[in-house]
């Protein structure tokens, strides 16, 4: 059985092929600099004693994508667990000043996630079978000044994936939505925030937890749920004006 | 561009602390990047901060957090070659190869160092005397020099820019990778035996006749004088042989339960570790021994890293933090320069709460490298100031005097000069040093104390 990291250098994914190594499955690591891709893939199969490759991805190649997967189940076997973690943060200012940052953003975070997972699911659908992790944030549970382009892509990942859990549930395919809140990456480091910022290794655990009890929606670190109630309920006419 | 951030770094000391800007690196190609982007800042790795004193910390410049690049990068489960990146600690080493009949050869007193840390400082564990130190057992290492390039070194390729990263504290550049030979085991356990010593001579006897075993290394009571100075719990061990079985008691089993709960969560009052707690620590940990001599099937973790059962147990110490000394001197017919340093920290009414004695085999490095041959001592103090730094000051002519040496990986406060005449080869070993950096972007601040980086004074 092989479990499918897609985007493998986020320290998060990762440490969720830990998890998976630690179980036995054989492992897929994939990013757009695939020696970078091999070699966490030479780390995993030392560890665990498990086969485990790299392979290069590009999440905005949108038209590989079908044939991607092809290859990677004649080559592999048929993907027992898909890890969608790729992203990228962009900078709000940058997007929006110059259009075409903004659009690598969205394309990034949404409509290469919705690609490569239309060629995963319609695999899983046809053998009814496997699972897909989708990696989103908080930040897409409500749009913010402070990052709104990064935060719709990711909203709009959340939504693609209720609406493929429901097209997939039917097909005894699990799609579990992962909405993280801060956790220590370099995205994070060195931030100063009210809030304590998750370790990477906690939250693997966490995932393939709830993956295994068979989750579809969930928060992590848990408390960001409560965090997201409160925001989420903020009125309009308030929200609108505060700085967040 | 990196992500800087001002953070406040430490050794396991605490003491002294310095701020600086640090970047952590998440690839190996981070570290590149993380040396153009420093701008005209000086700059030095930090792994798991396990270096006692100021050996890893930078004021005034940059810091690169390496303990993400923990990769491994091939292993030859026949010969027992592993290739690890630096930031791969000896307790990760433990968790993947113990299973699979492959121990570190040298480990310290703690699982929690990383590999480029454990070549920076040549560690050296219970084994010296038989194995030698870490570096004994390190066939190449892929350094990061001051101009960007990447270098693997051994002892033919750039043999003096190896030598010099040898206990070079991170002064050569940034360690990137190493290749490792992991020693083969049959069992997890060890085979150990304690004996009670009653003073210091019994040590040396007990110890002539261990020669067999490939570990070895004694507590000792620092607190009593007299004719009892020097008093301790000898321990010695060795692998165990296939199909040994382990032999825990009533206790170990309580502590195996406990392990995963068991950590300093703050600091602790700077009172609690003073001269009758450690006094009565001291008294109470040899008692607790009986006389003569104990054997058992233990395994490896309580054996070598006996302290890592207590997580951040350095809080004890309180904010004020602790200072360690080390030191080696050469064998000598009367033990003269051991029994001075006793007599000088018992004098002086200050007591170390843990400390330990241990002989060195024939295995030096020159350089920057600590081990020699003779004795080594180790002893903690809580940082009570002036008056410890003083008599520190007083047991550093001692070791200077008997041709010895002090630790620099547990070393924050020993003078230029004395460094000096401790260690001769300084200045071969600067040489090679500015040859590799002649700009000084590697520095720490007990580099610029002791005059190794910057134009020599």
């Amino acid at each position: 059985m092989s479990v499918l990291i897609l985007g493998a250098t986020s320290p998060i994914a990762y440490q969720v092929a830990h998890r998976y190594a630690e179980l036995g499955h054989s492992i897929v690591l994939t990013a757009r600099d695939n020696a970078e891709a091999s070699s966490l893939a030479q780390d995993i199969s030392i560890r665990h004693d498990v086969p485990a490759v790299g392979a290069a991805f590009d999440a905005c190649d949108f038209a590989s994508h079908a044939a991607f997967v092809e290859a990677i189940e004649i080559d592999y076997g048929p993907i027992e667990v898909a890890l969608v973690a790729f992203g990228e943060m962009g900078e709000q200012a940058q997007s929006q000043k110059h259009f075409p940052s903004a659009k690598a953003v969205i394309d990034i975070n949404y409509t290469g996630a919705a690609s490569i997972c239309e060629a995963i699911a319609s695999k899983m659908e046809a053998r009814t079978r496997g699972v897909i992790i989708g990696i989103t944030s908080v930040a897409g549970d409500r749009g913010r000044q402070s990052n709104y382009i990064y935060g719709s892509a990711k909203g709009a990942f959340t939504l693609y994936l209720q609406g493929l859990r429901n097209r997939l549930c039917k097909h005894n395919v699990q799609v579990m939505t992962v909405r993280l809140g801060f956790v220590d990456t370099r995205m994070t480091f060195g931030m100063k925030t009210g809030i304590p910022i998750a370790p990477p290794n906690g939250i693997s655990h966490a995932i393939v937890k709830h993956q295994e009890s068979g989750s579809d929606d969930v928060y992590l670190p848990r408390f960001w749920q409560g965090i997201m109630l409160i925001i989420r309920n903020i009125p309009e006419r308030v929200f609108k004006r505060l700085s967040l | 561009m990196e992500r800087w951030a001002e953070q406040t770094l430490a050794g396991w000391g605490r003491y002294p602390t310095s701020s600086c800007l640090a970047t952590r690196a998440e690839r190996p190609k981070d570290l590149a990047s993380a040396l153009k982007d420093r701008g005209d800042s000086s700059m030095l790795a930090y792994g798991h901060g396990r270096s006692y004193g100021d050996a890893a910390l930078i004021s005034n410049g940059k810091a690169v957090l390496t303990r993400r690049l923990n990769r491994l990068l091939e292993f030859d489960p026949v010969t027992g070659w592993v290739r690890c990146e630096a930031g791969v600690s000896i307790k990760e080493l433990n968790e993947i190869f113990v299973g699979r009949g492959y121990f570190p050869p040298v480990v310290p007193g703690t699982q929690y160092v990383t590999l480029g840390g454990a070549l920076a400082n040549d560690i050296h564990g219970k084994n010296h005397h038989v194995d030698g130190s870490f570096s004994d057992h390190v066939r190449n290492v892929d350094i990061l020099t001051a101009t960007g390039e990447i270098v693997r070194c051994d002892a033919e390729t750039e043999p003096d820019l190896f030598w010099a990263t040898v206990g070079g504290l991170g002064l050569t550049g940034i360690i990137l990778a190493l290749d490792l030979k992991l020693c083969p085991i049959e069992s997890a356990l060890i085979e150990m035996e304690s004996i009670r010593v009653e003073n210091l001579d019994h040590f040396f006897s007990v110890n002539s006749e261990s020669s067999h075993y490939t570990h070895t290394v004694s507590w000792i009571d620092s607190v009593t004088k007299g004719s009892a100075m020097g008093r301790g719990i000898y321990m010695r061990g060795r692998h165990a042989p296939a199909g040994t079985k382990e032999q825990v008691g009533l206790l170990g089993k309580l502590a195996n339960k406990l392990s995963p709960f068991m950590k300093v969560p703050i600091n602790g009052p700077n009172w609690l570790m003073n001269g009758a707690t450690m006094r009565a620590f001291n008294v109470a940990y040899f008692r607790k021994h009986p006389k003569g001599k104990r054997a058992a099937n233990v395994h490896y973790e309580p054996f070598f890293f006996p302290l890592d059962f207590v997580q951040n147990w350095n809080r004890i110490y309180g904010k004020r933090g602790m200072l360690q000394y080390q030191l080696v001197v050469p064998h000598e017919p009367e033990n003269r320069a051991v029994k001075a340093v006793l007599k000088t920290v018992t004098d002086a009414g200050l007591a170390s709460f843990l400390s330990v004695i241990k002989e060195f085999g024939n295995a030096v490095h020159g350089g920057l490298s600590f081990p020699a041959p003779g004795i080594t001592l180790a002893l903690d103090f809580p940082n009570t100031g002036s008056g410890l730094l003083e008599m520190m000051d007083r047991l550093d002519a001692i070791v200077a005097e008997a041709g010895g040496r002090v630790y620099l990986g547990k070393d924050a406060r020993i003078s230029k000069a004395q460094f000096r005449v401790m260690y001769p080869n300084w200045e071969a070993w600067k040489a090679v040093r500015d040859r590799w950096d002649p700009n000084h972007v590697f520095q720490s601040e007990l580099g610029r104390r002791l005059g190794l980086v910057g134009e020599a004074q």
